[in-house]
């Protein structure tokens, strides 16, 4: 009789731990992240289900945040203002581990092989290479204190990023991690604030704050050097001022063009991708700072910086018409497609919400909470290059 | 609002005598622009970013008159955008104090 109860017992107690120890099977496909930027956090969503499943505290100052994810997009790495780099686990929720890196951060970027992590710094400038399991630090390129923008991850375990003071584009071959060779691009142009490379991993841009131009180097020929390109833009008409820099990265390219925010004047230019003249300009509703083709490239998505960051605009690619002018909500930070274009998620830091908008209707579809989120970033990033 | 908003608010009033008095909601709408607006360059705990620290140490050996000049018209050849629309001579006083005393933490 005891024999028999204790048998029973013991095989609700296999029971029991079986449905702790094991969560329901998930992939982290349809996953992504979003930086809840003063309260120091992420909340970890679901795309498809526009739902969120969790927070992840203790992340630090997440005013300036950007994320890439491991390439099995298990793990988001978290690049905050304070110099921290924070490894997430997506379906634990967990913090994993966090390294103070730097004094004063901006991003980061992941080699083409997944091994490596790279982190950009403003304070005291250059840029760490750590290994993407332990962010045990493998090695430093010093850039004189120069602070590193747009860092960008290319073929072949190699980086490029430019340095805002000094003017140049920086190239790093990490196929050895511990001792990185730099190939430097001096005299590219003043200012550059940040850089994109296209999704094929060939083209490194740099966006010029000092200048009406962008800087672009074609890595299939390096020798050929950098070159101007969009250069003087804003000429003849003055210059207005910039209340928050412009943001590139790989979705700036779709199809034949690139589509890019001006500097100083409420425009997004659009150049041909194969001359790399410039097609035409389209005037927009403010200082362009996220200019973001859909998936597809048929239409592009414009956020502006204050005081005009309470509007998103949408321009038809083929006719070059704005389309629409959508009034999300106060303060649009961010958007962010899903892979295939279907939604768009629009982060309102002073509404303290995420907006998910079908891009066939341009109806909202749903409404989240978030603590003044910034940056939204989906999990397909980590089977895409330059992001 | 924020109740750090208002924490700081109420420290500001509280032992700022001598600052240009600001209407609370105004003070308020302030400090949410310092933080957010100046601190997509400044960073949000103003610790720098692309622009400068704004820390009360960052700040305790600049003259306020010039501080408040950068403010109100920019400093050309940097970054730094004129916020003249945007705050009149008095607020950006005020916000010099503020910072320069460590009150807008």
């Amino acid at each position: 009789m005891i024999a028999r109860l204790l048998s029973i017992l013991s095989a609700a107690l296999c029971l029991w731990l079986v449905a702790c120890t094991s969560a329901p099977l998930r992939g982290t496909g349809d996953l992504g992240v979003v930086i809840e930027r003063a309260r120091g956090s992420v909340q970890i969503v679901e795309q498809r289900a526009m739902r969120s499943l969790g927070r992840v505290d203790g992340l630090g100052d997440l005013s300036h945040a950007s994320v890439v994810f491991s390439r099995d997009g298990r793990y988001a790495y978290v690049f905050g203002r304070d110099g921290g780099l924070s490894q997430v686990d997506l379906l634990s929720q967990r913090l994993v581990k966090r390294v103070m890196q730097a004094g004063n951060s901006i991003g980061g970027a992941i080699s083409s092989d997944g091994r490596i992590v790279a982190a950009q710094n403003y304070q005291p400038g250059g840029v760490k290479l750590f290994d993407a399991d332990t962010l045990e630090l493998l090695a430093e390129v010093s850039t004189g204190g120069s602070k590193v923008v747009g860092l960008a991850d290319l073929p072949g375990n190699r980086f490029a990023f430019s340095l805002f003071e000094a003017g140049e584009i920086w190239l790093i071959d990490a196929r050895q991690p511990r001792t990185p060779q730099v190939t430097r691009y001096p005299n590219i142009g003043r200012q550059p604030y940040d850089g994109l490379a296209s999704q094929d991993g060939r083209h490194y841009l740099a966006g010029l704050y000092g200048e009406d131009g962008l800087a672009l180097l074609d890595t299939w020929q390096p020798e050929r050097g950098v070159r101007r390109i969009l250069d003087g833009y804003g000429r003849g008409q003055a210059a207005l001022p910039v209340y928050k820099m412009p943001h590139l990265r790989g979705w700036s390219l779709a199809g034949d063009y690139a589509f890019l925010p001006a500097i100083g004047h409420h425009q997004v230019l659009i150049t041909d991708r194969r001359s790399w003249q410039e097609a035409t300009r389209v005037p927009v509703y403010g200082q362009p700072v996220f200019v973001m083709a859909e998936p597809g490239g048929r239409r592009v998505w414009v956020n502006f910086a204050f005081p005009h960051n309470d509007t998103v605009q949408v321009i038809d690619v083929p006719s070059r018409h704005i389309v629409a002018t959508l009034k999300p909500g106060r303060a649009i930070l961010h958007m962010e497609f899903t892979a295939r274009g279907d939604a768009v998620w629009l982060s309102s830091r002073d509404d303290n919400r995420l907006t998910v908008i079908d891009t066939a209707t341009l109806n909202t579809v749903a409404e989240l909470h978030a603590e003044q989120p910034s940056g939204i970033f989906f999990t397909w990033r980590a089977q895409r290059m330059g992001m | 609002m924020n109740w750090r908003a208002l924490a700081v608010l109420g420290l500001a009033l509280a032992s700022a005598a001598h600052a240009a008095e600001l209407a609370p909601a105004r003070a308020a709408a302030l400090t949410h622009m310092l933080h957010q607006e100046c601190g997509a360059c400044h960073g949000l705990r103003l610790t720098g970013g692309l622009g400068s620290p704004l820390t009360a140490s960052a700040l305790a050996d600049k003259p306020a008159n010039s501080l408040v000049a950068t403010i109100l018209d920019g400093r050309p050849g940097s970054a730094m955008p004129p916020w003249r629309p945007f705050v009149s001579a008095d607020e950006a006083r005020w916000l010099v104090e503020q910072l320069q005393q460590g009150r807008l933490p």
